[in-house]
Order: C-alpha cells, then sequence, then structure tokens
C-alpha cells in the first residue's frame, strides 16, 4: 500500500492550507503547540497519529485548512521533527514542497529548564535559544538541553 | 577596549584584560593622577543581594575618581516590592546614572538588563552565572603574584554555582594556563562551562578532580571557594565533603613554596586562620585589589569625559 493511499483512509485531503507531513510519531500535537496553533481561533485542524509510514516505522501528520504556514513558521519544527516535509496546498493542489530547516535562534517557543533563569520571571523578554546540531542552548543563562527538547516547548 | 557593557568574562580577548590589568597598574602606582577625572559622574548601584566587597569597592572606585555614586538600597526598600520588573527598573536609573552596577540572584539577569538601557552595565553577579569584574581583580592577583603565563592553577570548591569560578575559568581560557577543578562529584563545573573551555581546547587546558592532594604540589596557584551549606541535603554530609576541601598550614606543607593561595571572599571555614600568616595568603590583597581594578574598568568605560585620555 502506498504512503499517500494510507493517509486518505484515515485523514481527509485538505482544500486549502498546510500539511505537515513525516512528523516523527506521538509528536504531533507539539507540532501544534510550537506553532501555537490550539484550535481556539476556529481553524479546521486534522490529526493523524501513529500512522504506517514507509520512512518511519510510524509517524505523524498534521492538516491545517485554510493557513499557509510560512518558512520561518515552520524551521522551528526541526527541534521536534527533523525530516518534516511542509506541503503548501491550494484547491486540492500541492503548489509548493519544502523540508524544514534548522534555524540559528528560536525565540518565544521553548521556555528554559533552568528555574534560576531571568528569563523564566516576569521580565518582559522573550525565552532566546541559539540552535546547535544536537542540542539548544538558552541564550540568557548559558543552559544546554540535549534531550527531550519537546519538553520545553511553551504552551 | 570597547565594549558598551561588561556582562560575562567570556566576552574579554586577551587584550581587553590586559588593557584593564595594565591600566589598573597605573592607577595603583599613581592614584592621585586619576583623582578628579571622571569628576560629576554617576555609578548607579543596584543590588538585589547582599554585597559587601564588591559594592564597597566600587563606590571606592567611583569616589576615588572623583565620582560619586547612586544606590537603589536593599530590595526591601525599593520598587521592587512593589512588583517592578528589572527591565523597569534598569530603564529608570539609567536616566540618574552615567553607568550602571548590577548584581541579581537570577542567571542572565545582567544579559537581559543590557538589552534595555543605552548607559554602561557591570555586571556584578547573577545567580550562578558569572561575576566579570570580580575575575579581573583575581587575574590582576594572579599576574602579581604568579604570573599569567605558564600558569598552573588549581581552582576548589563549588565549581557548580560558583560565579567567580565560571568567569575565572573563562577568561584564563585566553592564557596558556593549566587548569584543574577539584570539588565533590556533586559540585562539579557545570556541563556548559566544560562544554565552553572544550570549545577553547586549544589554549584550555581543563582537568577535574575530586582530591587536592594528587596535583598540589604542581599548582602555582590554588584559588579556594567556599562550599555552602544549603547545596547539602543534611548537615552530616555537609560537614563529611566540606571537611575534604578545607585548608590548612598541614595541608600546605605538600605545596611549592611559591604557591599563591586566593580566595574570592567571604571565607567560613575552608581556609584555616593560620594560613593568613603564610607567604602562601594572598586573598585580603586580592580584595584590596578589587578597587584599583574597578577605577581602570569604569575609567575605560566611562571614556574620556575627564578630558585627560588619549584614546
Amino acid at each position: 500500500m502506498s504512503d499517500d493511499g494510507d493517509h486518505k483512509l484515515r485523514v481527509s485531503k485538505i482544500r486549502s492550507g498546510t500539511v505537515i507531513d513525516h512528523v516523527p510519531g506521538g509528536q504531533a500535537l507539539n507540532v501544534l503547540a510550537i506553532l501555537g496553533i490550539d484550535g481556539s481561533k476556529g481553524e479546521e485542524i486534522s490529526v493523524g497519529m501513529n500512522v504506517p509510514s514507509d520512512r518511519f516505522a510510524r509517524k505523524d501528520i498534521v492538516k491545517v485548512e485554510g493557513r499557509e504556514l510560512s518558512q520561518d513558521e515552520v524551521d522551528v519544527l526541526s527541534l521536534i521533527a527533523p525530516d518534516a516535509t511542509i506541503n503548501i496546498v491550494r484547491d486540492y493542489d500541492v503548489i509548493e514542497k519544502h523540508r524544514v530547516e534548522r534555524p540559528d535562534v528560536v525565540e518565544g517557543v521553548l521556555s528554559c529548564p533552568n528555574a534560576g533563569c531571568i528569563s523564566t520571571g516576569d521580565e518582559p523578554v522573550s525565552s532566546t535559544f541559539e540552535v546547535f546540531d544536537d542540542a539548544v542552548r538558552c541564550s540568557y543563562c548559558g543552559t544546554i538541553v540535549r534531550e527531550e527538547i519537546a519538553s520545553l516547548i511553551d504552551t | 577596549m570597547r565594549h558598551d557593557h561588561v556582562i560575562t568574562s567570556k566576552q574579554l580577548s586577551r587584550s581587553d584584560i590586559e588593557t584593564v590589568l595594565d591600566r589598573a597598574a597605573e592607577i595603583r602606582d599613581d592614584p592621585t593622577a586619576v583623582a578628579d577625572r571622571h569628576a560629576g559622574a554617576l555609578l548607579g548601584l543596584l543590588f538585589f543581594e547582599p554585597s559587601t566587597r564588591t559594592k564597597m569597592s566600587f563606590e571606592t572606585a567611583m569616589k576615588r575618581l572623583g565620582g560619586d555614586v547612586v544606590d537603589m538600597g536593599s530590595v526591601e526598600s525599593s520598587s521592587v516590592k512593589k512588583g517592578e520588573t528589572l527591565a523597569d527598573t534598569v530603564r529608570v536609573i539609567e536616566g540618574y546614572a552615567d553607568a550602571l552596577v548590577l548584581r541579581h540572584p537570577k542567571q542572565g539577569a545582567a544579559t537581559m538588563a543590557s538589552e534595555f538601557v543605552d548607559v554602561p552595565l557591570l555586571n556584578a553577579g547573577d545567580g550562578a552565572g558569572q561575576h566579570p569584574t570580580q575575575t579581573l581583580l583575581d587575574l590582576y592577583t594572579i599576574r602579581e603574584n604568579a604570573g599569567l603565563e605558564d600558569l598552573t592553577i588549581g581552582i576548589m570548591g563549588d565549581l557548580k554555582y560558583g560565579r567567580t569560578v565560571h568567569s575565572l575559568a573563562y577568561a584564563l581560557s585566553n592564557f596558556d594556563a593549566h587548569q584543574h577543578f577539584i570539588s565533590p562529584e556533586s559540585l562539579r563545573l557545570p556541563r556548559e562551562v566544560v562544554y565552553d573551555l572544550h570549545q577553547e581546547q586549544e589554549r584550555a587546558q581543563v582537568r577535574e578532580h575530586e582530591s587536592l592532594e594528587e596535583i598540589l604540589p604542581s599548582l602555582d596557584v590554588l584559588y579556594v571557594t567556599r562550599i555552602q551549606r544549603e547545596r547539602f541535603p543534611d548537615e552530616t554530609e555537609y560537614q563529611k565533603i566540606a571537611g575534604e576541601y578545607q585548608i590548612g598550614v598541614d595541608t600546605l606543607e605538600a605545596a611549592s613554596d611559591d604557591l599563591t593561595v586566593m580566595h574570592p571572599l567571604p571565607r567560613v571555614d575552608e581556609i584555616a586562620p593560620e594560613v593568613d600568616e603564610t607567604e602562601h595568603a594572598a586573598y585580603f590583597e586580592q580584595a584590596h585589589n578589587g578597587v584599583p581594578v574597578r577605577m581602570a574598568l569604569l575609567d575605560l568605560l566611562l571614556g574620556d569625559e575627564g578630558g585627560e585620555d588619549d584614546e
């Protein structure tokens, strides 16, 4: 069975918007959290979790109707879904397809795990992390996080 | 030296450090030459944590340059008590002063505060982060006593939370220093600092130890820091661990005659009072060096408003 055929069974096609594919199994809700999409603005969102995949044993897929996500918006997904592919859809056709790229810095997305860091208080600053190949680093206190970056997502 | 702010010792190059230390030596030799150099200038002191040496030596330094200080006072008596953010506090006080000195319990506080002000901001300690002006006076003391070239230094005690240690380690990576870090397992250097020092691998030569004994004879300088009681779950554990990192006259029998013993102070019982009388002790001299070094730093940051500088 083809990969695409498999999706059709579980997640309906969207007319126009963004499809985020090849997300590691179990990370779909973190993808939405990073993008700040929680459905409260009435967005039509379809989520497929742990669907069989050719590339991964299981993958997640997220479809957001009516919103074309920019490269900057999706690049931050590289922290938890480095192999994700982004499909921009218009009138049921994929008009653009690209991968996420690792940004140099992410702002306002993660919260520092160091309780003694100034960025965790009430100051008027966004958390800022430098992004390395295998880790992120708080620009304020210097804390380096290598594992479980998803747990730092500021929801 | 051209920095608007002094936030971390990582930002200081070897040339920056030498500029400050050379200027400090000139000032120490002839303090009257700069007595009116910054007349009328005001230094804002924002200490959100207790301080004796750092605060008083900044105040002394500014006054010996002809300037004066405005002091926020204790947190208890300030607007901070009413819930004001640090960002707002520094934005207000920069309107009163020509430079600011900030000590704050949160790591990264000086970095954040510097984003909100245009006057020079000096980090006088940010939680377990950095204390770069202490490092400059430490380096001055090392240069006077042992020299910074081909230095072998042991840094001992609370390396995890000790901000003076973190700043000193970064600064020493500018020199060909062999750095030995001696601490209990639970108080080793933070992995961030180790990571950074390894980034400087070509210059930094870093080793970690649990015991002083094996490396003491090879040291030119032993930098001792206080192991704090509150870092341990119970008193017995603290007494057991802290006792292993105390220095007495007998400990130093195995050391070189030229060993310089330093401590950022305050000490509790990690260096026995008898050591004060030996040729090794340099910690009071180290504390006194805070004045000429901070005078030099302020002079360089405040620029030539005194009209005599050639820079």
